[in-house]
């Protein structure tokens, strides 16, 4: 479903295989601006598998990707990267031997679309997040979990996303830093950032959420206003519960 | 043995140490960042030497000649990266097969070029006369192609460590997905590692003519030595190929001057035992 003014992310009909075992079957969903969209499915359902195909990092074998209307389905990674897809990939992945601040830096973009705004700069990544600048010169694989979390963020707005695509941010973290994550994605989606969260923590995605998509064993099963799932048990249960 | 016998051997061995710096750093880059052996590198070299020949009997300056040979085999190196490897990017066994084939072809070509008589290299005039301290006499030229590897050694630092293209080269060889994911153009930074690697390797053929000369065969005899370089200080460190390549060139002059029927297995022992004991190497990241 396309609307007038252009979706931030389109994603169509997307058909991913690992080698032979094919795991995306069909997945559709859109991102409107400035708007977050809640990307849930149990273990294994696929989301992992759709961040890395809009990112590149996997090429869809079928469908279609566009960010603000232009298509960057296989494109390399470092080019959609450029066109304004950022990633915190799961796991968070920092660049283990570089200091933070080299982290920060070598993913820093120029900022680009008329939107305009400041922009990310590393002070302004450094105002977010006070702990990062503290540890400017310690290597990232020395910073705690949640430490590191911070830092895969920082890493992914220095690209100055016109899409930011989080992959369970909240994962593997003490209660008190998951408010925090949650804050600072709070504050992001009221600067009018367009997000795609990936979160196994239903809570957290459903409070963050305006609309929501449920997919499992890598098909859409659900997609809707994420208030109105919020109070259907039914579906929580059926495609979100824990069995 | 006297004293004279462990101080040449010693100025022997870090001379030696600091050509294999230069061979192995670049190889080491290459390794740690594309994740390939390149098997060309001991054949880059020898071109570089006989490049140096040439260029020498010419009439051109030492230095000078050093330079244009190392770009030369600089930008062979970048067509190998650009019109060979890339094509078959992802395939990294067929790379590795590539480049091994790559080295055969340039072997051949020199064969034929400059016939299989090994080639002197002349030192530079002034650097001839051995350097007399304290009654000892040194050996000028090797003296000075050991400063030369650590200004050498100096700079690559100063460029990986201290500028952005260095951190973005050092995220490559982390994690080269997720740099390409923060939109490093990792394509990019494989010509220009592989463009550098070849030339040190070039002007390392050179400056290594006048002590080991241009024969067939070179390349053979040095690629191991940067194979071994290189497990032992672990693929794409810089410090790794550094203190491997001074460790290798103390084994390998020591172990042919005192023990020449053991000479290899002084060589290969050590990197046998970092292999099981520290796969990744002394300083490395990388699982080879
Ligand atoms: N590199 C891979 N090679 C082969 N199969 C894979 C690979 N990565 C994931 N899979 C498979 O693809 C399916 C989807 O995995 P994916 O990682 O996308 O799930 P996910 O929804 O992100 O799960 P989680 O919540 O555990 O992160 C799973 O069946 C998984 O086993
Ligand atoms: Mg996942």
């Amino acid at each position: 479903m396309t609307n007038f003014a252009t979706d931030a992310l389109d994603i169509a009909g997307i058909d991913a295989f690992y080698g032979d075992s094919h795991v995306l079957h069909g997945v559709s969903f859109t991102l409107r601006p400035g708007r977050l969209l809640g990307l849930l499915g149990r273990n294994g359902a696929g989301k992992t598998t759709c961040m890395n195909t809009i990112m590149g990092f996997l090429k869809p074998k079928q469908g279609s990707i566009s960010l603000f209307g232009e298509q960057v389905g296989g494109l390399a990674p470092d080019t959609i990267a450029r066109k304004g897809i950022c990633l915190v990939p799961q796991g968070r992945r920092m660049f283990r031997s570089l200091t933070v601040r080299e982290n920060l830096m070598v993913a820093a973009q120029r900022a680009r679309g008329p939107s305009g705004g400041p922009g990310w700069t590393m002070d302004r990544v450094f105002d977010l997040f006070p702990r990062l600048k503290e540890r400017h010169a310690q290597v990232a694989g020395s910073l705690s979990g949640g430490e590191q979390q911070m830092l895969a963020i920082g890493r992914a707005l220095m690209g100055n996303p016109r899409v930011l695509l989080m992959d369970e941010p909240s994962e593997g973290l003490a209660p008190q830093i998951v408010a925090e994550v949650g804050r600072i994605i709070a504050q992001l989606k009221a600067e009018g950032q367009s997000i795609v969260l990936v979160e196994q923590n239903i809570k957290l995605a459903l409070e963050l959420a305006d609309d929501v998509a449920i997919i499992n064993t890598g098909v859409v099963v659900h997609k809707g206003d994420a208030k109105a799932i919020k109070l259907d048990d039914a579906i929580v249960s059926q495609h979100l519960g824990v069995f | 043995m006297q004293w004279q016998f462990w101080i040449i051997q010693t100025l022997n061995s870090v001379a030696f140490g600091g050509l294999l710096f230069l061979l192995s750093s670049g190889f080491s880059l290459i390794f740690g960042l594309m994740r390939i052996p390149n098997l060309a590198h001991g054949a880059f070299f020898m071109l570089g030497a006989y490049f140096g020949y040439s260029l020498l009997a010419r009439g051109g300056n030492f230095w000078l000649v050093a330079l244009v040979a190392g770009l030369g085999v600089g930008l062979l190196g970048i067509a190998l990266e650009r019109f060979v490897l890339r094509q078959i990017s992802g395939n990294e066994q067929g790379q590795v097969l590539v480049t091994l084939g790559v080295s055969f072809i340039i072997a051949d070509i020199c064969l034929l070029a400059w016939t299989g008589d090994p080639m002197p290299l002349p030192a530079p005039q002034a650097l001839r006369r051995p350097l007399i301290i304290a009654g000892y006499a040194f050996p000028t030229y090797r003296l000075v192609v050991l400063v030369i590897a650590l200004v050498a050694a100096v700079g690559l630092y100063f460029l990986m460590e201290r500028t952005r293209i260095g951190a973005m080269i050092r995220a490559g060889v982390d994690d080269m997905e997720m740099a390409r994911g923060v939109g490093i153009p990792v394509s990019r930074l494989f010509t220009l590692v592989f463009l550098l690697g070849s030339t040190l390797a070039g002007i390392g053929g050179v400056l290594g003519g006048p002590i080991l000369n241009a024969y067939p065969g070179l390349d053979a005899d040095m690629l191991p030595l940067a194979l071994i370089v290189v497990i032992l200080g672990g693929a794409g460190s810089l410090l790794g190929a550094f203190v491997g390549s001074f460790a290798v060139g103390f084994l390998y002059n020591f172990g042919i001057a005192l023990a020449p029927d053991l000479a290899y297995f002084v060589l290969f022992l050590p990197m046998v035992l970092v292999l099981v004991f520290l796969p990744q190497g002394l300083f490395g990241r990388v699982q080879l």
